[in-house]
C-alpha cells in the first residue's frame, strides 16, 4: 500500500458504503487528485511547510491566507499540504469561485473533491460539521495580482470573521509565497478569459500562463480566536480582520527576504 | 379516524392507505385511474378532483384527515389539462377541507420544489423560495400548489396543514418518477456533470406520511432520506449503464431508442444536485429512515431486474 493509499484510509470524513460522503466528496476522485498533485507539490514546484503543527488534527478550523500565482496553484498546494503533512490527513475544503459550477467536468470533479460553490450556507455548515476550510479572502482580486505586486495584500473581504464567530472557528493564518514568481503574470486578458467562460487568463512575458519550477513556501501561523457572535458592527469586524491581515503580512515580510533574489 | 386518500393509486399512495387501514383507520381513495386490486376495506373511487362527485365525498364521509397525493405529469395530460387538475384540484382539496370539517390535510409535495440550478445551495432549508421556474412546465405546477397550499396556513388555521416536500422515492414498485427514469437498460446522463440524487425507500416514504397523520405537525417539511448520492453510483448500483450524452444531444435523443422521455427543462435536473435538509421534520415527528442508499438500491435492483441480459444490444422481435 503506497502513501497515498494509506493516507486515504485515514480520512476522517463520513464516507459511506459507496466510498462518498453526504457532500458528494469521493474517496476515489480524492485518490486520483493527490495523486495528481503529488508530483508538483514534491518535486515541480518543492513545496516547504512550515508550522503545520498549527492546523489541528480534528474539529474545525479555517485556514486563511494569501492568494500568490495567476490561477489556483496556491489553493492546491495547500490542499496537498493538508494531506501528505499532518500526523493525520485532511481535506481541506476551499469554497471554489462561482463560475466553475457551471462549466462540465470541472464542476464535478471540483464537487467530488470537496471543493463547493462558494456560498456562504456551505461554509457554515461545514463548518457546523467539524471540517476544515480554506479561504483567500482577497477573492479573484488577490489571484490578479501582477508580478510586481506579488507581495502585496489587496482588501480582504470580512464574510470569513462573521462565520468564525458565528461558528466559534479557530482562524489558522497562512502566507504563501512564490506563486507570483512562479506564473509571472504580466496582463490579465479579459478577453480570452470570456472565451473561456472563466473571468480572465493571466499572460506572462512567454506568453501561456505555464508554471515556471519556483519553489513554493507555505507557513502556517498560531491559530488566532476573536470573541464575539458574528453580529458586531461592521468596524469591529473589519478591526478583527485587519488583525488576521496584519499577521499575514508578517509572516509574508519576514520570509520574502530569505528567498532567492528572483523568487 | 376516518382518511381520505386523493391520488390513492400512486405506489406510495397504496402503501400508506394500506399501512392506515391495517392500522384500523377507515380508508377511502380517489384516483382518476382506479386501483385494480384494492383489498375491499378500502373503496376507491374512481373520479376527478375538480369534478361535483368529489366534494360530495367529502359531504357524506366527512374525513378527518385528507391526504392529497394526487397530481398529473406533462406527459400524460398537456397545458389547460395539466394545469387545471394540478393547481385547480389543490384549489378544491382545500375548500373541501374547510367547508366540510376536515382537521388536517397534508399535501404531498416534491422536493423538486427548489429547482436545480448551479450554485444554489446543497441541502435546502424549507424558507428558501424555488429557483429556475420558467424551464419546466411540471414544475411549474407543483411550485404553485406546493405555495398556495402552504397559504392555507394562515388563511385558515383551524384546519392543520402539512406540506411536506418529500425527495425522490425508489423500490420495488419501480414506479415515480425516479424509478420511470431508471426503466431502461441505459440511463441517459449530461456528459461532464454527475449530481447528487437524493432518494428515499418506498416503506420509509410511507413511513414519513404516517407519522404525518399521526403527529400531525402544521407548516412545510422537507422530507429527506439517507444522505445523496452522485447520479453515476445511482445508475449502476441500480443494475444499469450510464450513457452520458452532451447536453444538446439529450434533448433530441430522449424518448427514443429506449431512452427514458424526459419533461421539458428536465436536463437542469440531471447537471445540478437537489438535496433538502430534513432536519426539522425529524425534529417534528421522530422520523428516521429505516433503508440507507445502498439497501434501496438494491432492493430497487433486486426487484426491477432488466429483461434480458444483451436484450439491449438485439432488436425484439414481439
Amino acid at each position: 500500500m503506497d502513501e497515498i493509499t494509506a493516507r486515504l484510509a485515514q480520512l476522517e470524513l463520513p464516507f459511506d458504503a459507496f466510498g462518498v460522503d453526504p457532500w458528494g466528496v469521493s474517496r476515489r476522485h480524492l485518490g486520483v487528485f493527490y495523486r495528481s498533485l503529488e508530483p508538483f507539490y514534491r518535486t515541480y514546484f518543492r513545496v516547504r511547510v512550515e508550522g503545520i503543527g498549527n492546523v489541528p488534527l480534528r474539529g474545525r478550523a479555517m485556514l486563511v491566507g494569501n492568494h500568490s500565482g495567476g490561477y489556483a496553484i496556491d489553493g492546491a498546494m495547500t490542499i496537498a499540504s493538508a494531506f501528505f503533512e499532518p500526523a493525520i490527513p485532511r481535506v481541506a475544503q476551499g469554497m471554489a469561485d462561482r463560475f466553475i459550477s457551471r462549466l462540465p467536468f470541472a464542476s464535478t470533479w471540483a464537487a467530488r473533491c470537496g471543493q463547493l460553490p462558494g456560498l456562504p450556507e456551505h461554509a457554515e455548515r461545514l463548518l457546523r460539521e467539524d471540517r476544515l476550510l480554506m479561504v483567500f479572502p482577497e477573492g479573484v482580486r488577490g489571484t490578479a495580482k501582477l508580478y510586481p505586486e506579488r507581495y502585496s495584500l489587496v482588501e480582504f473581504g470580512t464574510g470569513f470573521m462573521r462565520l468564525a464567530l458565528q461558528t466559534g472557528t479557530p482562524i489558522i493564518p497562512f502566507g504563501f509565497l512564490g506563486g507570483g514568481a512562479a506564473i509571472p503574470s504580466v496582463v490579465n486578458s479579459a478577453w480570452l478569459g470570456r472565451m473561456l467562460g472563466v473571468p480572465y487568463v493571466p499572460l506572462t512575458p512567454y506568453g501561456l500562463p505555464l508554471p515556471l519550477p519556483v519553489q513554493l513556501e507555505l507557513h502556517y501561523g498560531e491559530p488566532m480566536t476573536f470573541e464575539g457572535d458574528g453580529d458586531e458592527e461592521d468596524a469591529v469586524i473589519r478591526g478583527h480582520v485587519e488583525q488576521v491581515k496584519a499577521r499575514i503580512a508578517s509572516i509574508i515580510e519576514a520570509r520574502r527576504h530569505e528567498r532567492w533574489a528572483v523568487g | 379516524m376516518r382518511v381520505l386518500v386523493l391520488g390513492i393509486s400512486g405506489a406510495v399512495a397504496r402503501r400508506v392507505a394500506l399501512r392506515l387501514w391495517r392500522d384500523g383507520h377507515q380508508v377511502e381513495g380517489v384516483d382518476a385511474r382506479g386501483w385494480p386490486g384494492a383489498p375491499p376495506g378500502i373503496p376507491v373511487h374512481r373520479l376527478d378532483l375538480v369534478k361535483r362527485a368529489t366534494e360530495d365525498l367529502f359531504r357524506t364521509r366527512r374525513p378527518e384527515v385528507v391526504i392529497h397525493q394526487a397530481s398529473v405529469a406533462s406527459q400524460t395530460a398537456s397545458g389547460e389539462q395539466r394545469h387545471r387538475l394540478n393547481l385547480g384540484g389543490t384549489q378544491a382539496v382545500f375548500e373541501h377541507c374547510v367547508a366540510h370539517g376536515v382537521k388536517h390535510c397534508l399535501f404531498v409535495g416534491r422536493h423538486t420544489f427548489y429547482g436545480a440550478a448551479p450554485n444554489a445551495p446543497l441541502f435546502h432549508r424549507e424558507s428558501e423560495p424555488p429557483k429556475e421556474l420558467s424551464r419546466n412546465a411540471d414544475l411549474v405546477d407543483l411550485v404553485a400548489a406546493d405555495l398556495y397550499a402552504g397559504t392555507q396556513l394562515w388563511r385558515f388555521p383551524e384546519l392543520v396543514t402539512t406540506v411536506l416536500r418529500v425527495c425522490y422515492t425508489l423500490g420495488p414498485s419501480g414506479r415515480g418518477t425516479l424509478g420511470s427514469f431508471l426503466r431502461g437498460p441505459r440511463v441517459p446522463t449530461v456528459l461532464g456533470h454527475d449530481p447528487l440524487f437524493q432518494f428515499l425507500h418506498e416503506d420509509d416514504a410511507t413511513e414519513a406520511i404516517v407519522r404525518t397523520v399521526e403527529k400531525r405537525p402544521r407548516g412545510v417539511f422537507n422530507v429527506a432520506g439517507p444522505q445523496p448520492v452522485p447520479l453515476s453510483i445511482l445508475i449502476r448500483r441500480a443494475g444499469r449503464h450510464t450513457l452520458p450524452l452532451p447536453a444538446a444531444m439529450l434533448g433530441r435523443l430522449q424518448g427514443r431508442l429506449g431512452l427514458p422521455a424526459l419533461p421539458p427543462g428536465a436536463a437542469n435536473h440531471l447537471m445540478y444536485p437537489i438535496v433538502v435538509d430534513g432536519a426539522a421534520f425529524v425534529r417534528e415527528t421522530g422520523f428516521q429512515h429505516a433503508y440507507d442508499e445502498v439497501m434501496t438500491l438494491e432492493d430497487f435492483r433486486r426487484s426491477q431486474p432488466l429483461i434480458a441480459r444483451g436484450s439491449a444490444w438485439l432488436p425484439s422481435w414481439r
